[in-house]
């Protein structure tokens, strides 16, 4: 663990009823799919938007006489999730079977793990600004299988349905009741996500459906989440809604919001909560109860009697300790401490390992400040205008290295400089022949620049008079002189013999 | 313990296997049966004792993360009653 001062908590938020405060507690079910090539339990491929019904074995079409073998890859990659959220790995986990039926799930179960999960208790740091994060609890992690997809808008009578995402590995990772507002919520899914991309565990897409997330919420009176704390007594909580299979992060707050503010009005209007599962719907900006799931929430677990429980041996999980990558809090912390970065520019170059690790090239033997501000600044505005990602960058780390050293080395200004990027972005090229082709190299010859200085006061005699009254006008001067040197003059250079020539 | 009609028809129900409500009787006392000889087998005390999940001792079967299976969507389909441009065509199904 890093060693460092342990941030302070966020405030909860609290929304004001009519007839008192109240407070939110979330826990959130992340479905995260594991990064794999084939599936939990047979050979076919998981690729997304192939052929349907193309990605399928006779496993996972549950044909009579077939049996479960699973992949020893997805155990590796929960177990490496597991590692990156500080949690306890088991090193004897069991299947069970979690019985209803729906087209898309042709077993008739899921396989799952309920009573013995392959991860237990771990913690995920959420930072919500400089200093103050909250510390979210895990629960657990489980692996399971996806269901098909089924879809309801090719026909009016009947319903189509794909089984290429039956049996891809899931990862459920179950968090304590620890989150205490929207934006908490959503900034939790985001770190998640950040671990997972950096782990290689899950690709983190959300919009293919890759990480959702089922959200339970409650409300409470100020005070009664502290006396929950002190227990772990959930009577002190109010009666949890669950919103299932959000897959924005927009949506997943305005769902919480919404939500939070159905249950106020009840409880104060003398109802009772039921707890039940809800389904957002964004275009009416709403929750709705989805009462035909309640009674097929009666799952029958049982121990699935295809699969012996899983053994894995320490040896091997301390090799997947061995070789994990080094995670987001602990690459930030390391920029700010060695790049001498500012705790927002480190957490920007950190939000995705492509990206710090492009930082780390560019700055490689040179000013990590002034790197990080040509990554940020310039090359991910410049990206982000034109709709691409780090990887899409026509300007290489060694290119932008190079510019960032000529800087550094007083052979280019800031100005020019710019102009060297855009030729390299547009044209491509190494930045230290054009410099030298293109006469780009800034002119520090004080004897060059003295010229300019001399010519540039003789040709403006009411403004030298003006300067000698108000000194503040001596930067008029200084702007003249670079324009006249398209600006390969040292500003520095042009700015000292400027005070000194008009005796300032 | 013992399982009453209104439960027997609910089991059935969730498992999805029509029993007429003629055969409900019987079919609760069938089970009740069952439910009484576990209750009989819970008075062995098991303290401390791992449940057998295997004859022999044997460890669970790992496959590689190689895809090997699947690319035959016409035999996945063959057994459908109703299957339509690769997919299974189903009774509408809508949350």
């Amino acid at each position: 663990m890093l060693d460092h001062p342990r941030a302070r908590s966020p405030e909860p938020k609290v929304i004001a009823g009519a007839k008192s405060d109240w407070e939110l507690v979330i826990g959130l079910e992340v479905h995260a799919q594991v990064a794999s090539n084939a599936k939990l339990f047979s050979g076919a491929s998981t690729l997304f938007g192939s052929e349907p019904n193309s990605n399928v074995a006779f496993v996972d079409a549950a044909m009579p006489g077939m049996l479960p073998v699973i992949n020893e890859y997805c155990v590796a990659q929960a177990v490496r999730t597991g590692l990156g959220l500080k949690a306890q790995i088991n090193l004897v986990s069991a299947f069970d079977r979690k019985n209803y039926f729906y087209p898309d799930l042709p077993q008739g179960y899921q396989i799952s793990q309920l009573y013995q999960p392959i991860v237990g208790e771990g913690e995920i740091i959420v930072e919500m600004g400089p200093g103050v994060a909250r510390h979210v609890r895990i629960e657990r992690i489980h692996l399971e299988q996806d269901a098909g997809k089924s879809i309801h808008d090719m026909d009016p009578t009947m319903s189509f349905v794909d089984l290429n995402r039956t049996g891809v590995a899931l990862m459920e990772i179950v968090s304590r009741p620890d989150i205490r507002g929207p934006e908490e919520a959503a900034a939790y899914v985001a770190k998640l996500r950040q671990i997972l991309r950096y782990l290689g565990t899950c690709d983190g897409n959300m919009q293919n459906g890759n990480l959702r997330c089922d959200v339970n919420v409650s409300v409470c009176k100020p005070g009664a989440y502290e006396k929950y704390q002190e227990t772990q007594d959930f009577s002190h909580l109010g009666t949890r809604c669950e919103i299932k299979n959000m897959n924005s992060m927009r949506f997943i707050q305005q769902a919480i919001d919404y939500e939070a503010r159905r249950q106020i009005a009840i409880v104060e209007d003398g109802g009772k909560i039921i707890q039940e599962t809800r389904l957002y719907d964004p275009d009416k900006g709403e929750t709705r109860s989805m009462r035909s799931k309640e009674e097929a929430h009666d799952y029958r677990y049982f121990p699935c009697p295809d699969l012996l429980p899983l053994e894995i041996e320490q040896a091997w999980v301390d090799a997947i300790a061995g070789a994990m990558p080094e995670l987001p809090d602990e690459k930030k912390l390391r920029f700010i401490n060695d790049f001498g970065l500012s705790d927002y520019d480190a957490g920007v170059l950190t939000a995705e390992a492509e990206n710090a690790a492009y930082f780390e090239k560019v700055a490689e033997g040179t000013d990590g400040k002034l790197a990080a501000n040509w990554v940020i600044n310039e090359l991910f505005g410049r990206l982000k205008k034109e709709g691409h990602d780090i990887g899409e960058s026509p300007v290489s780390p060694e290119q932008l290295g190079a510019i960032v050293r000529l800087i550094k080395a007083g052979d280019i200004s800031g100005k020019i400089a710019k102009d060297l990027f855009e030729i390299v972005y547009t044209e491509g090229g190494d930045p230290a022949e054009i410099v030298t082709a293109r006469g780009m190299k800034q002119v520090t010859d004080t004897t060059a620049i003295e010229a300019m200085v001399d010519e540039i006061i003789a040709q403006n005699p009411a403004q030298v008079e003006k300067a000698k009254e108000n000194p503040k006008l001596a930067g008029w001067f200084t702007g003249q002189v670079l324009k006249a040197s398209g600006g390969k003059a040292n500003p520095a250079a042009v700015t000292e013999l400027v005070t000194r020539k008009l005796g300032l | 313990m013992s399982i009453d009609i209104d439960t027997a028809r609910k089991v059935a129900h969730l498992a999805r296997i029509a029993v007429p409500e003629a055969e409900l009787p019987a079919l609760a006392g069938e089970l009740s049966g069952i439910l009484s000889f576990m209750e009989q087998l819970n008075e062995v005390d098991v303290t401390g004792i791992e449940p057998m999940t295997s004859v022999t001792p044997m460890r669970l079967k790992r496959r590689e993360d190689v895809v090997t299976d699947g690319g035959y969507q016409a035999r996945i389909l063959s057994n459908a009653p109703d299957a339509r441009e690769g997919f299974f065509a189903v009774p509408k199904v809508v949350e």
